[in-house]
């Protein structure tokens, strides 16, 4: 793993404020691809306001885990609640749980053949039905917000990797969500872009939008995290604030971990 | 220099300079292309001189062509003893023939504003700064068209569209009312209803109130390229959507549907078409009730939309398999539903892939409308027959099949160009 990245600003930690509302409950959850257990009695409770870092070796079921939480996967076991609405194969919740629920994606998955803009007000006209110019006034304030409103003409293709990940975050942000997922959304992006994303992420999180990130950038976990899960084999193995966990962390697959990728 | 002193600076950078003459222009392309090495420059001047052979015979043959002869002995009486000449004099004494076949000619103008129209309908689709209300001829074109090409009462196509409109207000009612897979199942039942049973009833009393129609013209008088334009035409038109759905329900989650579709498809694509034209022509009036007259080119639209569709739906599923999944997931997030899905994400970027290979299963449809000439319809090559029948120009074969060739190349290069102007008028970016 490469060096951690510098931040240009430091997070006042003390402004960060974590409700006593739950937005996520997710208990005794399983789930199987095929015979395969991917997910292995997963309890998490998620506070709204919390800024969660999920972490552990590729294959440990982290995307998997905040996949379940929108239902791009489904669970065999358990019950997940998010915002008050329980996931099952409902679809009426399901694309209210969607519409609620934010994600950004490793590969950006924007819609090539729409601008910018229209990436962006896609969602508001066709789920809220939002009016198109109010719609494009709200995709305007996000593209500002994630520094690029200058593009919003262009197509996805022509623009570079940091500035597609910043659009994907301003497409999500563009349906008001309450909560953000981020499924290693760094991952695929050159050390030059990495930051420009990531700092995105941290103003995010200071406007107290819960957020679940999986992600491998431990140097954004300490500045706004939390919290920290470490995941192994499906299971949650270890969970702490990131200065505990980093510094003193208690399982030996943790610290395998750790040593491997700091 | 030593060895071991490898820094190095540049202190200015460097300006541009101008690429070698013999790089650039015709020079360039010609050095490029037609002779870069001694090989390739023996094959261009071989070539050349075919091409050259090729030319030195057909020009004079058709430039020296004979336009003026009733028959094809008198145009060769014509030609005496010079150089071979083509006999276009056929041409033209059946020009009207090869293109109309035995439709009024008075009524020429009805399928010539019905091609106009068309382009109307699907300019769109081709062009970007045509207005949206351009859309209302794409709606109302299907039907218009055919009642200009087949005359008959003004309200015939009007109670047909409404048969839409019945079926749209009864999903809307269904799927706000009940739910959406009632409604998926009535709207269309109710179009149906309306069509066969109360449509013909509302027609016939408009009709009565204000009699607006035009002469009606019978399926047999249709011939020519009026005829392969109009099967290919209707084919490509209801062929699309088809094969959208089919390949949709190939990929579906549903298994009787899934089912169906892959059984309707492997089942059209392992049978020749002349076969399903041979089941159009004899087969269909076995199963239909006695005295039915079912038309007998409405029977061939039938299945050469059939035979298309299933073509069409496989070369729609390639172009949904290239769609990386991460479309489907980022729709999902947004909360959008299948069908939205499938509409503002899915479709535009596999059917924008699927450009090549949709047009070139119009242009094989288009052309696989000579077929019908086997099953007794006189298209351009029915007509062929029927003209070297005739005492007069028996033995004429050149010009005939050249010029009915010509044609369909025109018609097909159209088409392969627009795919391509398409093609580059939605390229976004480079990925």
């Amino acid at each position: 793993m490469s060096s951690e990245v510098e931040f240009d600003h430091h997070t006042d930690r003390s402004k960060l404020k974590v409700s006593d509302e739950v937005a996520i409950e997710i208990t005794d959850m399983n789930k199987w691809y095929g015979s395969f257990h991917v997910l292995k009695d997963i309890n998490l409770t998620v506070n709204r306001g919390e800024r969660i870092v999920v972490c552990g070796p590729s294959g440990s079921g982290k995307s998997t885990l905040i996949r379940c939480i929108n239902r791009l996967e489904e669970h065999q076991q358990g019950t997940i609640i998010v915002d008050g609405t329980e996931l099952s194969s409902d679809l009426k919740n399901i694309d209210k749980v969607r519409s609620e629920v934010g994600m950004v994606f490793q590969h950006f998955n924007l819609f090539p053949h729409l601008t910018i803009m229209e990436n962006c007000t896609l969602a508001p006209i066709w789920v809220r039905k939002t009016p198109q110019k109010e719609a494009e006034e709200t995709a305007m304030h996000f593209l500002e917000k994630v520094k690029i409103p200058e593009q919003a003409h262009k197509y996805p293709g022509q623009l570079s990797g940091g500035q597609q990940q910043r659009v994907a975050i301003a497409r999500s942000l563009c349906m008001m969500p309450r909560i953000m997922l981020f499924d290693e959304p760094t991952s695929a992006l050159d050390p030059e872009m990495i930051k420009e994303v990531l700092e995105t992420m941290i103003e995010l999180a200071e406007e107290g939008m819960t957020m679940i990130c999986v992600t491998h950038e431990m140097g954004f976990a300490k500045e706004v995290a939390n919290r920290v899960i470490f995941m192994d084999a499906g299971q949650i193995v270890e969970q702490n604030e990131p200065n505990e966990f980093f510094d003193n962390p208690q399982s030996e697959r943790t610290k395998l971990f750790l040593s491997q990728i700091l | 220099m030593s060895s071991t002193d490898n820094s190095y600076v540049r202190t200015e950078m460097l300006p541009e300079r101008e690429a070698p003459t013999g790089n650039v222009g015709i020079v360039g392309w010609i050095r490029k292309n037609l002779f870069p090495d001694v090989f390739s420059s023996i094959l261009t001047l071989i070539a050349l001189f075919f091409i050259y052979q090729l030319l030195a015979g057909l020009v004079p043959w058709l430039t020296g062509g004979i336009w003026n002869a009733s028959s094809l002995s008198e145009c060769r009486e014509i030609i005496g003893d010079g150089p071979a000449a083509a006999c276009l004099a056929v041409i033209h004494e059946r020009f009207w023939q090869l293109m109309y076949g035995f439709y009024p000619s008075d009524s020429y103008w009805r399928p010539n504003l019905a091609f106009i129209l068309l382009f109307a309908a699907i300019s769109p689709v081709l062009f970007d700064g045509v207005s949206r209300k351009m859309f209302i001829a794409t709606a109302t074109v299907p039907f218009i068209g055919p009642w200009l090409l087949w005359g008959g009462s003004f309200w015939a196509p009007v109670t047909a569209a409404l048969g839409f409109v019945v079926g749209y207000f009864v999903y809307k009612l269904v799927a706000k009312s009940m739910n959406n897979l009632l409604a998926l199942i009535l709207g269309p039942l109710a179009a149906i209803i309306w069509w066969l049973v109360i449509s013909g009833y509302v027609s016939s009393g408009l009709a009565s109130v204000i009699p607006l129609g035009l002469e009606p013209v019978a399926s047999r008088d249709f011939g020519g390229f009026m005829l392969a334009v109009t099967l290919g035409i209707t084919g490509i038109a209801l062929s699309f959507p088809l094969g959208i759905v089919l390949a949709l329900g190939r990929l579906s989650d549903l298994v009787i549907i899934k089912t169906l579709c892959v059984g309707f498809i492997e089942f059209i694509r392992g049978v020749p078409l002349i076969t399903l034209l041979f089941v159009a022509q004899v087969m269909l009036s076995y199963f239909l009730p006695k005295g039915t007259d079912f038309d007998i080119i409405l029977r061939v639209m039938i299945m050469i939309t059939l035979f298309a569709s299933a073509y069409m739906a496989e070369v729609i599923r390639g172009g949904l398999a290239a769609l990386p999944t991460g479309q489907y997931e980022a729709a999902d997030a947004l909360g959008l539903d299948y069908w939205q899905a499938q509409r503002l994400i899915i479709m535009p970027q596999a059917l924008k892939i699927s450009i090549p290979g949709i047009v070139s299963t119009f242009i094989g449809l288009f052309k696989d409308t000579t077929l019908v000439s086997i099953i007794g319809l006189s298209d351009p090559i029915g007509w062929v027959k029927l003209i070297q029948s005739n005492s007069e120009w028996t033995g004429v074969v050149w010009e005939l099949y050249g010029f009915v060739a010509l044609v369909f190349f025109l018609f097909c290069f159209s088409m392969s160009r627009s795919s391509m102007y398409l093609e580059r008028k939605l390229q976004t970016g480079h990925n």
